[in-house]
């Protein structure tokens, strides 16, 4: 690191190889949200995808924030927070595209990614569900006193379904390492924040569960990382868990593909012109990172992702005795 | 403890969950006032346990099914062997997404990189006066989703057995109890004893009919069955003990060699799980069927408070007796 890279990492407050790693999540995330959209678009793929454009630093400052063995819940709009985690990029596109290679045989697809190598528990496709079972993982990392803390992400809309707050509840008296990370995108499905959320903040519900809530801009790389790594050490250092609410914003539709129509124009163009990515881009450089080292993070990325891409498409379709595994431990007689 | 010795149906859930505690520390319990503070269990089932294995592995939790059965999942996915207590049967219903959604399919969906070695009991039945939200038996709802195992016991010895089975096994299990049956008296089993799931007991062999049921009514199937002797009727009780995936070898080798069948259980005969067991018999035997398979099960109504009521709507031996009449023709 050069003596203006070190200052400028100081001014920042996050060390530079940090904020550079962030930013490597966050393009990683970036350049695989657009090729699965430009597929898609293209025919060249067609499975239900949920964009996370807009969403790429919230994850990528809250993974790194983390250790490689602490685990991870997410959802089915969740591809950011799996490749923030360190989910392998080809086993990754080849679960997308329900390739024998996948993560999970191809048997679960993009709503159910796992990988428990790099702390990927669950992807549960149904809102709120993986709020009861991160506290699960936090259990057992306590009773196996094994120092892993456990980052369950959701969105907004998540905070009104009963499981969050059972899990809240049930998280605060027995203290466990979890960090409930609430990625407030303003959208559940279509319905807007106000419409569907009686709390004016997120974090309002916090305090009726005895936990601290610390709501940040979430596309804010080192205001997301610091509020993360908080959480992250209450949590390891046995103080019980936060309610983080990340404030983002959700770029494209619910799904990809479908009509953004609902949301305002004007709140669509604000949105444009705070996009994260640029944004975070153009932060590097005003810190005098140079142009080159940026390139250079951004081009190994495009390398592994065509590698990965072309390893998916090549990858074989998983054997019809698959309908017969793992359905229960044994596998069942034909 | 000796063979002669007797014990209650909860005193061997106690002595399984006990035994199981022991021999593996990633065994753990959580239910609503499930340690000794709060009572050892509304059933005194898991009475002692927190005493001795402490309140970290006995865990009371708040009335909050779904954060259960979700904390129980999460562990299971680590390794851990969660035993949770779901007071009710019907309170299973304030945590089906865990259960279907995630505790049976995680195997499955993340291709076997994680398992759910998780047992779930509940209590239920009709009969003591608990009125409509206590007392279904919803077993079949649980048999048809893939990747669950349902499973009960009609006398302690089994329970024990079947239990420790239940939370050695690396799949989910259902494990229901009859409130009924919680202080009934049996033959205390020894320390170690264990019931292979899967396997159906064949109680009393018979040349006539086949009686297919498990759980309580397996106690009305032996009345039957003796009360028909008599009556120069010899029937075959077969106890499935596991209800999914039930035995299909037992009950298929005993209705071939019977050629007549009776199912009981004490679910709404409607869309129960002698429905699927009668098809299959029908599938693999019709030809050889000398009557069709007929079926018992309790009245299609809610399960009702008032005693007469909740006598009427549940089944009875002289409805199993007349099934098998018809059956003999």
């Amino acid at each position: 690191m050069g003596a203006a890279e070190a200052a400028t990492a100081q001014r920042s407050d996050v060390d530079l190889d940090t904020l550079l790693e962030i930013y490597r999540r966050t393009m990683l995330i970036h350049k695989t949200d657009e090729r699965f959209r430009s597929m898609l678009m293209s025919g060249a793929l067609r499975l239900v995808y949920y964009p996370v454009r807009g969403q790429e630093v919230v994850s990528a400052a809250m993974m790194t924030a983390l250790r490689p063995d602490d685990y991870l819940v997410t959802t089915y709009r969740g591809v950011h927070d799996q490749l923030a985690k360190g989910i392998p990029l080809k086993d990754l596109w080849a679960e997308f595209t329900g390739k024998a290679t996948g993560t999970c045989k191809g048997k679960g697809g993009p709503m159910h990614i796992t990988d428990p190598a790099t702390g990927v528990m669950v992807t549960t496709g149904v809102v709120g569900s993986g709020l009861p079972i991160a506290n699960g993982l936090a259990l057992s990392s306590v009773l196996n006193k094994t120092g892993r803390v456990t980052v369950v992400c959701f969105g907004d809309g998540a905070s009104n379904i009963g499981a969050f707050h059972e899990a809240l509840n049930m998280a605060s008296v027995w203290k466990l390492p979890v960090v409930f990370c609430c990625q407030n995108n303003r959208y559940g499905e279509h319905t807007p924040y106000a419409q569907s959320t009686s709390a004016k903040q997120i974090i309002d519900r916090a305090p009726g569960y005895s936990m601290p809530g610390v709501r940040v801009d979430g596309n804010d790389p080192v205001a997301m990382y610091h509020a993360a790594k908080e959480a992250v050490d209450r949590a390891r250092a046995g103080d019980g868990p936060t309610l983080l609410e990340a404030m983002t914003y959700r770029m494209l539709g619910h799904t990809f593909g479908a009509s953004y129509a609902y949301v305002p124009k004007a709140l669509q163009e604000e949105a444009a012109r705070e996009d994260p990515v640029p944004r975070f881009r153009k932060r590097l450089l005003d810190m005098q990172v140079s142009e080159a080292k940026l390139a250079e993070i951004e081009t190994k990325i495009d390398q592994d992702l065509e590698e990965a891409v072309q390893y998916a498409l090549a990858s074989p379709y998983p054997d019809l005795i698959e309908l017969r595994r793992d359905v229960l431990a044994k596998e069942i007689a034909a | 403890m000796s063979e002669a010795a007797k014990i209650s149906f909860s005193q061997a859930i106690n002595m399984a969950l006990d035994e199981a505690m022991a021999a593996d520390p990633s065994v753990i319990i959580m239910g609503e006032d499930v340690a000794d503070e709060q009572g050892g269990g509304v059933f005194k089932a898991t009475n002692g346990l927190s005493t001795k294995y402490g309140v970290d592995r006995v865990r009371a939790t708040p009335i909050s099914e779904t954060a259960i059965m979700g904390a129980a999942v999460g562990a299971a996915i680590t390794g851990m062997r969660p035993v949770a207590e779901i007071m009710f049967m019907n309170f299973l219903t304030v945590c089906m997404d865990q259960i279907v959604n995630h505790a049976a399919k995680l195997r499955f969906m993340s291709g076997g990189k994680t398992s759910v070695p998780l047992t779930i009991r509940c209590g239920t039945g009709a009969g003591v006066g608990f009125g409509g939200q206590h007392s279904d038996m919803l077993e079949a709802w649980f048999a048809h989703v893939p990747g669950m195992k349902v499973v009960t016991a009609c006398n302690p010895a089994d329970a024990k057995g079947l239990l420790l089975s239940s939370i050695e096994d690396d799949d989910p299990v259902l494990f229901i109890e009859n409130v009924a049956m919680y202080a009934a008296q049996g033959p205390a089993p020894t320390a170690g004893y264990k019931v292979p799931l899967g396997k159906a007991n064949i109680r009393r062999s018979g040349k006539d009919v086949t009686l297919i049921t498990y759980g309580r009514p397996v106690l009305a199937a032996d009345a039957v069955a003796a009360a028909m002797a008599e009556e120069g009727v010899d029937v075959e009780v077969i106890d499935l003990r596991t209800i999914a995936p039930f035995d299909e070898e037992a009950v298929l080798n005993s209705v071939a060699k019977t050629n007549r069948a009776v199912v009981v259980h004490e679910a709404v005969k409607a869309f129960g799980a002698g429905a699927e067991i009668s098809s299959r018999i029908h599938e693999e035997l019709f030809g050889q069927l000398k009557a069709p398979v007929k079926r018992v099960g309790s009245k299609y109504s809610p399960v009702p408070f008032s005693p007469p009521l909740e006598q009427h709507f549940l089944y009875n031996e002289d409805e199993i007796k007349s099934a098998i009449r018809s059956t003999l023709g």
